[in-house]
This record gives C-alpha cells, sequence and structure tokens, in this order.
C-alpha cells in the first residue's frame, strides 16, 4: 500500500501529509494503514494520530511544537487554528 | 569504512588535491583573475576583504582564509596582495604549515610582472600536486558541513531528517558533522540545550542562540517577524519551534559535542554546532574555514552554490526543483513523496554520495564550477 505520511519521531502524536489527503481516506505510513482523515489535509501540513486533550503538546520530531487550544481527535488537521505557541519559562 | 584521500602534515585527509591562489584583499583581485584564466583548473579565490574596516572584521576574514589556505583540501597556495593593505599576503602565508605556500605583492613588481611569477609558481605547483596519491584513510577523518537554504514546506519533511540520518551515520563512523546558521534554531534553545553532552556546554548554546535572537530583534525591529516567524504558515509550520527543528533535523539524532566559533576548527569528533548567520555563502565560509572537507546543503526550491575548494553536495525535498534545476542537485529526496522512498533509504543514499565525493567524484556543483565566496561582516567599512 503506498505510503501518503510520514512519521517522524516514533515519539509524534502527529504524522505529515506528504500529498494532498482527503476526508475518509486511510493515513497510511510506511505501507501500515494507522487510521481515517477525519478531514481534508494539505501535503506538508499535520494529521493528529491520537485524541489530543486540550493543553496537551504536539510532538513533531519528538520534541513540543505547540499545545492543543482545543481538544483535537485523531484524524484532525493540526495547525494554527486549534493550537498555540507553547509559554516559555 | 575508508576512502582515499590526500594525508596532510597534521594528520587531517584531503578529499581534493587543489592548487589556492588567493587575493589578501580585493585590490589584488584582478591579478589572481588573470591567473584563474590562464590555469581554469585551480581554485580562485577573490574577495571584498583585506582592508578598510576594523579589528574584529579583520579578525573574522584572517581567520577564515588561514582556514581556507590551511584547508586539508588544498595542496599548495599562492597568496597574492597589494602591499599596504590590513591583511597582508605574507600573514595569510605564514599561517600555512606542511604545504608547498608563497606570497607575492603587486607594488613591488606591478600586475603584469606579478602575474608571470605566478604563472612559473602555478606551474610548479601543479607538478608538485601531480606526483601525490590518494592513500587510504578512515571516514572518521571526515569533517562535514550540514547546511540548509532556500527551503520549502517539505526541507523539515524529507530533505533535512534525510540529512540527518547521513549525520548519524557519520557519527557512528567516527567522524565529525558541523551545523551552523545559529539564526535558523531560534525557538529550540531549550529543545538544543538538552542534546549537549554536558550542562555547560548546553549553557553555551542556549545563550548563543538567545543572543542571535536579540541580536536579529534589535538589528530588525519590526521586521524581525521575517526572520523570528514560522516562515510558511501556509506550508504546514504552527510555530517557530517546529520551523527551528525541521531545519535542525538535518543534526540528526547524536548529542552535540562542541559549540565553537565562526570559522573555528572543531577540536574532536561528533555532532559539533559552529556560530555561523543563517546565510548561505556566510555559513559555508564558516564551515570550510573550519576545515570541512565536504558540505551537504538541502534546499526546497534549489539553489546552485557551490564554495572555493569545498565539494558541496545538493540534496533537494522534492522532485519537481530536482528536475527542474538538472545537474544542480546529487539527490533528491523528493522520492520520499513520489517514489517510495523511506527517510532512512535517501539518508543512506547521502551518506553513499559523501563517501564517493570523498573519493574523487564531483558533486554537481563542482562539476558546474559554482564557487561562490563570501566571508561574515559585521561592522562598517571605512
Amino acid at each position: 500500500m503506498n505510503s501518503n505520511a510520514l512519521k517522524v519521531n516514533p515519539r509524534d502524536n502527529v504524522v505529515i501529509a506528504i500529498r494532498q489527503i482527503a476526508r475518509g481516506e486511510d493515513i497510511v505510513v510506511e505501507g501500515v494503514k494507522l487510521l481515517a482523515a477525519a478531514e481534508d489535509v494539505a501535503a506538508s501540513h499535520k494529521i493528529a494520530l491520537t485524541d489530543i486533550k486540550a493543553g496537551g503538546n504536539i510532538l513533531r520530531y519528538g520534541e513540543p511544537i505547540v499545545q492543543a487550544r482545543d481538544d483535537i481527535p485523531k484524524g484532525q488537521w493540526v495547525h494554527v487554528h486549534n493550537t498555540r505557541p507553547i509559554e516559555r519559562i | 569504512m575508508e576512502f582515499k584521500g590526500y594525508k596532510r602534515a597534521d594528520g587531517r585527509y584531503g578529499v581534493r588535491n587543489h592548487v589556492l591562489v588567493v587575493s589578501s584583499v580585493s585590490c589584488a583581485n584582478g591579478v589572481v583573475d588573470a591567473l584563474g584564466r590562464i590555469f581554469p583548473d585551480i581554485v580562485t579565490v577573490q574577495h571584498a576583504y583585506g582592508c578598510g574596516y576594523g579589528p574584529d572584521d579583520w579578525g573574522t576574514s584572517f581567520k577564515m582564509l588561514s582556514g581556507l589556505v590551511n584547508h586539508p583540501n588544498v595542496g599548495a597556495v599562492l597568496a597574492i596582495g597589494l602591499g599596504c593593505e590590513l591583511l597582508k599576503a605574507e600573514h595569510l602565508i605564514d599561517a600555512v604549515e606542511g604545504k608547498p605556500a608563497e606570497a607575492l605583492v603587486i607594488q613591488q613588481a606591478g600586475s603584469a610582472a606579478t602575474t608571470k611569477k605566478g604563472i612559473d609558481i602555478i606551474e610548479r605547483f601543479i607538478k608538485l600536486l601531480e606526483r601525490q596519491q590518494r592513500e587510504p584513510a578512515p571516514l572518521s577523518g571526515l569533517l562535514v558541513g550540514l547546511k540548509c537554504g532556500g527551503s520549502d514546506a517539505f526541507s523539515g519533511v524529507t530533505a533535512n531528517p534525510s540529512l540527518g540520518v547521513a549525520a548519524d551515520l557519520l557519527v557512528g563512523e567516527g567522524a565529525a558533522v558541523v551545523m551552523g546558521e545559529v539564526t535558523e534554531m531560534i525557538g529550540t534553545d531549550h529543545i538544543l540545550k538538552g542534546r549537549c553532552d554536558s550542562p555547560a556546554l548546553g549553557e553555551k548554546l542556549q545563550k548563543l542562540i538567545l543572543g542571535h535572537e536579540k541580536y536579529v530583534k534589535d538589528a530588525l525591529g519590526e521586521l524581525a517577524g521575517l526572520v523570528i516567524a514560522p516562515g510558511n504558515i501556509d506550508g504546514g509550520l504552527s510555530s517557530i519551534t517546529e520551523k527551528s527543528l525541521g531545519c535542525n533535523a538535518k543534526s540528526g539524532s547524536t548529542p552535540i559535542r562542541e559549540v565553537v566559533d565562526y570559522s573555528a576548527r572543531p577540536a574532536g569528533k561528533g555532532l559539533i554546532i559552529m556560530d555561523t548567520p543563517g546565510y548561505d555563502i556566510d555559513a559555508m565560509a564558516g564551515m570550510a574555514g573550519g576545515g570541512a572537507q565536504i558540505i551537504v546543503f538541502t534546499t526546497g526550491r534549489g539553489t546552485p552554490v557551490g564554495f572555493p575548494a569545498v565539494p558541496v553536495i545538493k540534496v533537494s525535498s522534492n522532485s519537481n526543483t530536482f528536475h527542474n534545476m538538472k545537474g544542480d542537485i546529487d539527490v533528491n529526496a523528493g522520492s520520499i513523496l513520489d517514489a517510495g522512498k523511506t527517510v532512512r533509504d535517501v539518508g543512506r543514499e547521502i551518506f553513499e554520495c559523501i563517501v564517493r565525493t570523498a573519493n574523487g567524484n564531483p558533486a554537481c556543483a563542482e562539476a558546474n564550477r559554482s564557487a561562490v565566496f563570501n566571508c561574515l561582516k559585521q561592522g562598517p567599512t571605512f
């Protein structure tokens, strides 16, 4: 099965679309079907692999990059509309 | 693993054996240019430095050019000076150890006679270098620069993580890799701090990155957002941290062993961070001055630039750029997007390309004779 997404680090809770993915389409990483996309997602954008609670960290490259502003169900597009920068202490 | 290189007196190995002709000051560029037209296969460096600047810029350019004349890929050096400049040709030659090096001063004989003397010297150098042979060298003798430029939305998805795999393979072989572009680390100081192999080194690196952030904000004011921004929100980047992590991905996953000044030669092996700006040519100059024998340069939009005496391997993040700029790009990481390859596959391809290049196979930028020179300068011109 052709891959349409990449998981950069095993710790990540998002995958990166490597081409346009349509709502309902299976997300396939290295030939393995992980879940279905809950909405249309553009190439190079992030998709939640798991349900992420509001305030939870989004992990890419194995590191926290942003925080969920709202609950983000798995399969959803993750970007500036539903996340916020992590406050630095 | 081994490659075949040129063993130097200081124990380093060259992956090339160039005759280098370098100006000590911009006023000497005409003679260097003339010699380059007579001997098209030598490496010439003309530049805009050497005089009319303050001590800090003099120090930076002297350190960088000293690193270049002492570079392991250089087998013999001729420096051309004017005579009355700050950065003298004789000073550059004094910095050369264990290889043929000479200086000529234009004010002593004029351009034509200096060029004629230069021809004789270069002919002698070429004959000397022809007799030198490559010999087996451990891969641990390599210092490889890690660079990205003209990035796009896929740089942090395909090309940079692939280069990170190659960097890990090199470090696994006992080699050193050096990543610069501190401007591109803004927003990840707290993360990179944790990758350093001692708390003191972590503090040093964090301070360096925060210093660059302040420098950008002070210098650009409201325009700082052009530098310190996610960079490509349309491309899916949600924060400056995410953008910078995409740049950092080219460093792989090994601990940071050293943080060095611009153009400084690292003392040890493993992953090194160098204090360079993001500007492509200045960043490559710092790595070359520090002794990087090869630079691997990832690009999304595409760029043809190479650097004098240093092979620069290009890795495209997408196949369009690879095809649009045919003959400029050595490895296509776009194959992850459209040919079913994994990041590990392309990382291995980059590693193999590095070994081939170390053995003498020309990188695209070398074949195209794209050897662009520039060096960091931050103070005023007088």
